[in-house]
């Protein structure tokens, strides 16, 4: 997927990826991060 | 120094399907969904089966996790026969009970209950004979007027109304009624199992010198949210009058975090004894319910969990808690499983000379994946016990094709109720107390998980961990 360009929300989930780390990957495939955080669904 | 070690265990599940409405996740809900509390109802299980279910068996004592794992999934499916809700270092009570424990617990004469409950109570709970007296309720028709009269929350058992909670400050969000409902059902549980860590223990409650409460609920009114303390308030009822407390804030770390910290207060000389404890997290309640639901699965989140731990001076009964080898989750570093688990577990080990493989179990976040799994959570356990054996390999301490093997015998299966800060490590510790009493074990590795982010005050993740080993003579 072409990330390039693209508005993001990252959500991610402490016991898998992070917020913080999908940020910085969305971020280094050229799309704009607009909102990222971690939950915990357990 | 003086060589701290974990002394004495005790678990408790109150059995609550009636308080389940009251989670955050269902009070969310129902209210917006005609039927659905009907639903949910029909879907809750009875008090046998919650005794009879295997994880709650693990809980309490009475079933080793490996007996665990050789248990065919779904567990709800093959209930352990003749299952008796008292275990070696755990217990579970009625909602009757429950309502007892919160009666005694109330200082300030918020609750109410129906004659019927209260005799109910009275019968089922024993013990607390100084305080039994305020077990008392009032005939139905008096419940009724005070409903209707003051603001609060109707409570209910086996689907009646049957009590009352009034909200002590109607301007104070931090004293209504439902947030007052779950302090106190966080105090009463956990004043269940600080009770019975005395059962068969080393010391008596007034020997307690310190006490660590580690529940996540927010007590305080409006002008300091969360700024208060239950661990007082639960040694007053258990008669810790040599005590005083305070409480740790961690989210799902705070356990390991205080017996960390226990641990330490014993070893400088500083206090003699501390009771690290935990009640139950009401909020948490149902919270998977719509999951479970959809489905087709009991729904699970019905019981709250709470736990106490004795920490004393190595007596040669209990285990120590290795200082040396305690494992910190600093601000600087990154926050991927990796990098947690590289504090958590692979520093302290080396600053010990010892392997990952030198650890005979790691207790890591215990959550019953039957729970979990319906939501699309996964199995926590297993997730983390695959890092870790991914850690192992990459040190070069196993090869690849014995990962498996490696989370089989140097993990367990979650057993926990998904109850807050109760699944994080902590849980086994009875088992490992029992284990290393019976030569069993030599040592075990208690790592925690906290989710700082939750509250948006920060991105950050915590998470703590401490070695214990078998007592330095057998008992």
């Amino acid at each position: 997927m072409d990330l390039k360009g693209k508005r993001i929300v990252a959500i991610g989930e402490r016991e898998g990826i992070n917020g913080p780390s999908l940020k910085l990957l969305a971020e280094s495939a050229g799309a704009t991060v607009v909102f990222s955080v971690t939950q915990c669904f357990v | 120094m003086i060589q701290p070690a974990i002394l004495h265990t005790a678990y408790a599940l109150a059995h609550a399907p009636d308080f389940v409405r009251y989670g955050s996740k269902p009070t969310r809900e129902l209210p917006a969904n005609p039927g659905l509390l009907e639903e949910m109802t029909a879907a809750l299980r009875p008090w046998d089966e919650v005794v009879a279910y295997p994880p709650n068996q693990v809980f309490i004592g009475n079933l080793s996790p490996d007996e665990l794992a050789a248990t065919p999934r779904p567990w709800y499916e093959h209930l352990v026969p003749d299952a008796s809700p008292i275990g070696p270092w755990g217990r579970i009570v009625t909602q009757a009970a429950l309502y007892g424990l919160m009666k005694l617990c109330d200082d300030f004469d918020l609750l109410t209950i129906t004659e019927a409950v209260a005799a109910e109570a009275r019968e089922e709970l024993t013990r607390f004979e100084h305080r039994r007296d305020r077990i008392t309720g009032v005939p139905p028709e008096d419940l009724a007027a005070l409903i209707g009269k003051h603001d609060g929350l109707t409570l209910y058992h086996r689907g009646e109304v049957a009590g009352f909670l009034r909200t002590a400050h109607e301007q104070d969000p931090s004293l209504d009624a439902h947030v007052l409902f779950e302090n106190l059902a966080c105090k009463a549980t956990a004043v269940l199992a600080v009770n019975d860590a005395f059962d068969g223990g080393p010391i008596g409650p007034e020997d307690v010198d310190y006490l660590l409460n580690t529940g996540e609920e927010a007590v305080g009114d409006r002008y300091q949210r969360g700024g208060g303390s239950l661990s007082k308030a639960v040694g007053e009822v258990v008669g810790c009058l040599n005590a005083t407390g305070s409480d740790i804030k961690a989210f799902c770390s705070a356990p390991v975090h205080a017996i960390i910290s226990a641990s330490a207060m014993v070893a400088s000389g500083l206090h003699k004894y501390v009771v690290v404890l935990g009640g139950g997290s009401q909020a948490k309640m149902g919270m998977k319910f719509r999951a479970h639901l959809r489905n087709g699965v009991p729904v699970m989140e019905d019981c709250l969990a709470s736990m106490a731990f004795v920490v004393g001076p190595d007596d040669g009964t209990g285990m120590r808690v290795r200082l040396d080898v305690t494992g910190k989750h600093p601000i600087g570093a990154g926050s991927s499983a990796q990098h947690v688990y590289q504090a958590l577990v692979v520093e302290p080990l080396e600053r010990a000379g010892m392997t990952m493989t030198d650890v005979d179990r790691y207790a890591v976040e215990m959550h019953n994946p039957e729970i979990t799994e319906p939501g699309d959570s996964g199995d926590v356990p297993k997730t983390n016990y695959r890092t870790l054996a991914a850690m192992a390999v990459l040190r070069g301490e196993i090869e690849r094709d014995q990962m498996d093997e490696f989370s089989a015998t140097h993990g367990m299966p979650g057993f926990s109720p998904t109850q807050g800060h109760i699944p994080a490590g902590v849980p086994f510790l009875g088992h490992a107390l029992a284990a290393m009493r019976r030569g069993e074990m030599d040592n075990a590795m208690i790592v925690a998980k906290g989710s700082l982010f939750l509250g948006r005050m920060t991105q950050l993740v915590d998470g703590v961990s401490f070695l214990v080993e078998a007592p330095s003579e057998p008992s």
